[in-house]
């Protein structure tokens, strides 16, 4: 178990490493020169040509790419992601300061979402073609078919706007917090609550099912004993890779809700053309991601011996 | 005595419209103290009949006749009674254990779990008969907590045996044992499962396509052919004075007579032949056999035969 622990550690190291080969080469191979991407954010459009040839020399643009790479890998190392072009704050401060909202909304939407998702996917699965079975897939339809930004509005409106119990937007208590994370937990439970029923009907079809049948098992230690574990695994993997996008921002949400957190930081930036505070961004919803997946695999093999002793 | 007697089963799927008719009228008794052995090829419905006797089937399923065991109709039972059956009067080992064991459950939990639901024991006391089961099969009790995937092929039809036995049925059915086993192995298994069922009184109710596995098992056998039995008979005189044309080409087929197959296919279930099933490959037809559905006729005590040829004697 540790072996394999390790095993998975020692890959994420690898993958962070090539994500930040990939965020450094996007940044110094996307059109433009960067030196004069930069002195534009600096000085305004009416460019001398020193200007430019000034940020190259003193930004290091003019050494060959790996010493570049090499001594930016040198800072972020530090954790140190430079400075925004636009408002010199500190790029990893920044980012840290949204991290608790993106967090909050991340994990309570994935919440709602499970407690939705995984009781009506074992439901549809076990009264399969009942009217439950059909209410539930026709939910899950409907959650997949509306767009988060018109549930979003529609939430809004009725909760915020004619009811007057929540707040339509903002950050704060945990009120602020019930509009967007219904908005995206549900949206994401339609999918999940899909999967769970297919995986649950994959596993109820297997010949371990009927073993434990012919032990005599009743259908209650059957469901929660011999097949939930087994039909979890998938649900699992795509719950986590949900929370790793949640983590990176779910930058519709965010924005109706002017909820301020890493998603709605990469939105302003890319509209401020602030490039370094996009690149720090990109590099820590990429690190996060890594690390979501460590843990998902982690789960994994908690859950499934075959993993665990590989 | 009788332990079990199958009278008239009949049992049909519907599926796109056809109806697949895996028995049709089949009539079998087990005693007591018995190993009957079901051969057949793969297809003709043998797995079929063994899962109908504990109540196995899938819900799309018509079932017909009678299944009675210590005078009480399976068929008729709630599946709430049927549950106290199973495992507990009437165990099964179903083929291929390695899908048949649950991959994320240790193997001493998936023994230990038939102690505590049906007797109400308690972890250690069924920890305890758990290790003393997989002793029983020739398995460390120290493996209890590892899982199926780290046990080989036939460890783990030894631990399908051990799970089948936990309770002591009177009567255990054990689809293809010895499926997909080296020679070695496959031996091992045979002598396990005859000594633990004649040590413990039990009946066998032995589903093989294996001729090797029931002569060294059984007392009797019935060849199923079609959804039928076309002949039962002791393995004596099934191996020395075989009756029906597809048990005597059965024989003939085994590698030591000098693998003759059966000429043709097995016929589908959901749209047999007219008459005799197995007259389209029959080496004997005579002219009632494609028009008439043969009956069961005792050739001599003990052995019934489904053929026109025996019908004057």
């Amino acid at each position: 178990m540790l072996k394999y622990i390790l095993k998975r550690i020692f890959l994420v190291f690898f993958v962070v490493i090539g994500v930040t080969i990939v965020t450094f080469s996007t940044m110094h191979f996307a059109p433009g020169d960067p030196a004069e991407i930069i002195a534009v954010a600096r000085y305004g459009d009416d460019l001398t040509q020193e200007q430019i040839d000034w940020v190259r020399v003193t930004e290091g643009f003019d050494s060959p790419v790996y010493i570049q790479y090499l001594k930016w890998i040198e800072h972020v190392s530090r954790l140190d992601l430079g400075r925004s072009l636009v408002t010199s704050h500190d790029i990893f401060e920044e980012i840290t300061i949204r991290l608790p909202a993106t967090f909050k909304l991340a994990v309570s939407s994935l919440v709602i979402s499970l407690c939705i998702a995984i009781p009506a996917g074992i439901i549809s699965a076990v009264r399969k073609n009942t009217i439950i079975d059909h209410l539930c897939m026709s939910a899950a339809l409907l959650g997949v078919s509306i767009p988060n930004f018109w549930l979003g509005l529609m939430l809004i409106w009725l909760f915020a706007l004619t009811l007057h119990l929540f707040p339509s937007y903002g950050y704060g208590g945990c009120e602020h917090l019930v509009l967007p994370a219904i908005t995206l937990g549900t949206s994401m439970a339609a999918v999940t609550t899909r999967l769970t029923r297919s995986s649950m009907l994959d596993v109820l079809n297997q010949e371990y099912i009927v073993t434990a049948k012919a032990k005599g098992l009743d259908e209650k230690t059957i469901l929660l004993r011999h097949a939930l574990k087994n039909a979890m695994l998938p649900v699992i993997t795509f719950a986590g890779l949900q929370l790793g996008f949640l983590l990176g921002g779910a930058v519709i949400v965010e924005t109706i809700f002017a909820w301020p957190g890493i998603g709605k930081l990469l939105v302003d930036s890319i509209y401020a053309r602030d490039f370094a505070m996009v690149q720090g961004c990109v590099l820590f919803i990429a690190v996060l991601f890594a690390f979501t997946n460590l843990i998902v695999d982690i789960t994994y093999a908690f859950l499934d011996p075959r993993i665990r002793y590989e | 005595m009788s332990l079990l007697k199958i009278q008239n089963l009949k049992v049909y799927f519907t599926a796109r419209g056809k109806t697949v008719k895996a028995n049709n009228g089949i009539d079998l008794e087990i005693r007591e103290n018995e190993i009957l052995g079901l051969i057949g090829e793969t297809g003709c419905g043998k797995s079929i009949l063994g899962r109908a006797i504990v109540g196995l089937l899938s819900d799309n399923v018509e079932i017909g006749g009678e299944i009675v065991y210590k005078s009480e109709n399976i068929l008729d039972l709630s599946e709430n009674e049927l549950r106290k059956i199973r495992g507990k009067d009437i165990g099964i080992i179903l083929q291929n254990p390695s899908a048949a064991l649950n991959p994320v459950l240790s193997v001493g939990n998936q023994i230990s779990e038939i102690y505590r639901y049906h007797e109400n024991m308690g972890k250690k006391e069924a920890r305890i008969r758990t290790a003393e089961m997989l002793e029983m099969v020739g398995i460390d009790p120290k493996r209890m907590h590892e899982y199926p995937h780290q046990f080989s092929g036939g460890m783990k039809q030894r631990v399908m045996i051990a799970m089948g036995l936990a309770l002591n049925p009177g009567l255990l059915i054990a689809d293809e044992p010895t499926k997909g086993l080296d020679p070695t192995t496959k031996d091992k298994i045979v002598d396990l499962i005859c000594e633990l069922v004649i040590n413990r009184n039990m009946s066998l109710l032995l589903i093989t396509h294996d001729l090797g596995v029931a002569e060294k098992m059984c007392d009797r056998v019935a060849v199923m052919y079609a959804g039928e039995i076309i002949e039962i008979a002791t393995i004596e005189n099934i191996l020395s004075n075989p009756q029906h044309p597809y048990t005597q080409d059965l024989l003939n087929s085994r590698p030591k007579k000098g693998l003759n197959p059966t000429a043709g296919e097995s016929p589908s279930l959901s749209s047999p032949p007219a008459g005799c099933k197995f007259h389209p490959r029959c080496r004997c037809v005579i002219g009632e056999c494609p028009k008439t559905h043969p009956q069961m006729i005792e050739t001599e005590k003990g052995t019934s035969v489904r053929c026109f040829l025996y019908r004057d004697n």
